[in-house]
């Protein structure tokens, strides 16, 4: 991944806290803040050059339209109309006129310019308060030019952190598993994209059913289940290099993996004679210990983002049910007690939630607890959904659904969707193919 | 209501004490839940919500059918399986050469990692039985699909019973 230099154009002014305007985000998109993406301005040679580089007639535009489109799929911001903007854009960037800003009742208005520098992407960018009529943020990035798309990820972190106070999600990366062919016989391959659907790859051809990838949090490794010989193993893939390896020398199938939080274990499921135990791997002594010793179904594993604890699903009671465990696999607690299955757990990165799939009466739910399995909130029902991954500022869940078929087995397709935490904002993530399994990337920056 | 009837657990010299236990627990669950859910079961082809038909069934030899199927969230074996399984291990008997697959599946009701552990758990039970008529662990491998691999693709109550099955498979 190429490094995109980050330098702060000026000093942040310091404006007292009652000017600032700030975005509720403990109430999701009810009351989106009206926000203004000027285009970038750009001069006529850097246009030229950006042209013949990356085929885009205005990178300008091109790049306030990613920020633009990430502000409006985060539900918590309503990018205004362009038509209606009055000002251009380069003086706009140079000094607004906040009366103009304010008469199409933008509250906040980003602006900016484009370089061409010594054959790199020079963008600057500046955060105004429309009704305080104050900068609030500047600053400015130097990056190879295809960069481009990620220019406009990390404008939106920003202006996302400056409004909201919490770290944006934007500069970040979906891996997930692409489907395609009749639902007896999916072909699947492994895929991914950044966070808004852009620059889709797919990195398996297909010719083995591959499932449940999931991103370090700490580099770009993945960990994933791959039938390759038809013997289902947990695997190992770094997407720089294609390199991939088997995890662990398992005489059965294991799976269900994810990183540890410092991604220097996986924590898997492995089945034997009819019992699945949850066992870790070292990935650099190689050293494997078996976590939990009990003849039920012990699968999903997920560490909290401290690495103290571990939430899994177990059947030991008679039914899939969530547990909490030490990371030893000491101190096994049950902390799901409502009424149905529950299956999926997945520790929030913040720590204080865990996200998990649940069935009741024939329907599947999407729900958060808190880690004592207090406070159960059902985000979405559906048909079939399952396997929620929490975007890096545990703010957003991505899952996947699918659809019931008709009499004749027909209409069967496999889309991912996304939720805000306070149940709000539920949208389509637009794949190229069917899709399910997501994972959510760390933040590439920051 | 339809009542259910906790059928006997085969003693056949298998299981330790505890697994016997759990599974008497977890068919008294079973009964709970069905009572609570299966709609269809005046197809004929369904008893509780184990599917009796024949359908999608195979056969590995005349009358030596390929598969046996389970209860949702089961891997206990029903009386007709536990037949259906004898059959195959006289035809393993007499057959000694041939090595098998036993590949269990999940129907599409239940979360990918808890079905893949289920799937294991099926196609054990069946490996169990087979094991217990004299067939050695040597010629039996086991695989589990989970939910990746349904014969049908409806999303009914029966097209899920012909799901829930562990399909024993020539592997030579």
């Amino acid at each position: 991944m190429k490094r995109i230099l980050i330098t702060t154009l000026l000093i942040i002014i310091p404006i007292k806290v009652f000017a600032l305007i700030e975005v509720d985000i403990t109430r999701g998109n009810l009351n989106p803040l009206p926000i203004a993406v000027s285009p970038l301005s750009i001069d006529d040679r850097s246009k030229k050059n950006f042209k013949n580089i990356l085929k885009k007639e205005n990178i300008g535009i091109e790049i306030s339209s990613v920020v633009e489109n990430n502000l409006k799929i985060s539900g918590l911001f309503n990018p205004l109309n362009k038509d209606a903007f009055l000002q251009a854009p380069d003086i706009a960037n140079l000094k607004p006129r906040f009366e103009d800003w304010n008469l199409i009742k933008a509250q906040a208005l980003i602006t900016g310019k484009v370089n061409f520098v010594n054959d790199k992407l020079r963008v600057e960018f500046r955060l105004w308060d429309v009704l305080a009529g104050k900068e609030m943020m500047a600053l400015a990035f130097t990056t190879v030019p295809n960069n481009w798309r990620r220019v406009g990820h990390i404008i939106t972190d920003k202006v996302y952190e400056r409004l909201t106070g919490e770290k944006g999600y934007f500069d970040t990366r979906i891996i997930y598993v692409a489907e395609e062919g009749p639902k007896t016989r999916r072909i699947k391959k492994l895929a991914i994209m950044d966070q808004d659907g852009a620059n889709n790859k797919f990195l398996t051809l297909g010719n083995e059913l591959v499932l449940t990838p999931r991103f370090n949090p700490t580099s770009q490794m993945v960990t994933y289940l791959s039938y390759f010989r038809n013997l289902p193993r947990v695997y190992l893939l770094d997407i720089e290099t294609g390199m991939q390896e088997v995890v662990g020398d398992f005489p059965g199938m294991t799976f269900a993996p994810r990183f540890s939080p410092n991604g220097k274990k996986i924590i898997m499921s492995f089945a034997k004679d009819g019992n699945s135990d949850i066992y870790t791997m070292d990935l650099e002594n190689r050293i494997v210990e078996k976590i939990t010793n009990h003849p039920s179904i012990d699968t999903s594993p997920s560490y909290s983002p401290d690495g103290k604890f571990i939430c899994f699903n177990s059947d030991r009671s008679g039914y899939q049910q969530i547990y909490v465990m030490k990371s030893d696999g000491t101190n096994v607690k049950r902390i799901s007690f409502g009424k149905g299955l529950y299956g999926t757990p997945v520790w929030s990165p913040r720590g204080d939630l865990i996200a998990f799939t649940k069935l009741h009466k024939g329907k599947f739910y999407i729900g958060v607890m808190r880690t004592d399995g207090s406070g159960e909130r059902l985000l979405t029902e559906n048909f079939y959904q399952e396997a929620p991954s929490w975007s890096p500022n545990g703010r957003v869940l991505i899952f996947y659904r699918e659809t019931e078929t008709d009499d004749k087995g027909e209409g069967f397709s496999a889309k991912l969707w996304s939720i805000d935490l306070t149940g709000y904002n539920e949208r389509r993530v637009k794949t190229p193919t069917d899709a399910s399994d997501p994972s959510w990337s760390s933040l590439l920056s920051n | 209501m339809k009542k259910l009837r906790i059928r006997n657990i085969d003693q056949g010299a298998i299981m330790k004490l505890n697994k016997i236990l759990k599974n008497a627990f977890l068919i008294t669950v079973a009964c709970l839940v069905l009572s609570a859910c299966a709609t269809s079961k005046k197809t004929g082809q369904m008893q509780g919500d184990v599917y009796t038909g024949k359908d999608t069934v195979e056969y590995l030899a005349s009358g030596v059918p390929d598969r046996v199927f389970f209860a949702t969230n089961e891997s206990v074996l029903t009386t007709a399986s536990r037949e259906t399984l004898r059959k195959q291990a006289a035809w393993l008997r007499k057959n000694s050469k041939i090595t098998i697959v036993l590949e269990g599946h999940a129907d599409e009701r239940g979360t990918r990692e808890y079905n893949l552990a289920l799937g294991e758990r099926r196609a054990n039970a069946a490996k169990d039985y087979l094991m217990t008529y004299g067939i050695s662990s040597d010629r039996i491998s086991v695989l589990s699909y989970g939910k990746e691999r349904p014969v049908d693709s409806g999303s009914n109550p029966l097209a899920w019973s012909k799901n829930r099955r562990s399909v024993t498979v020539k592997a030579n």
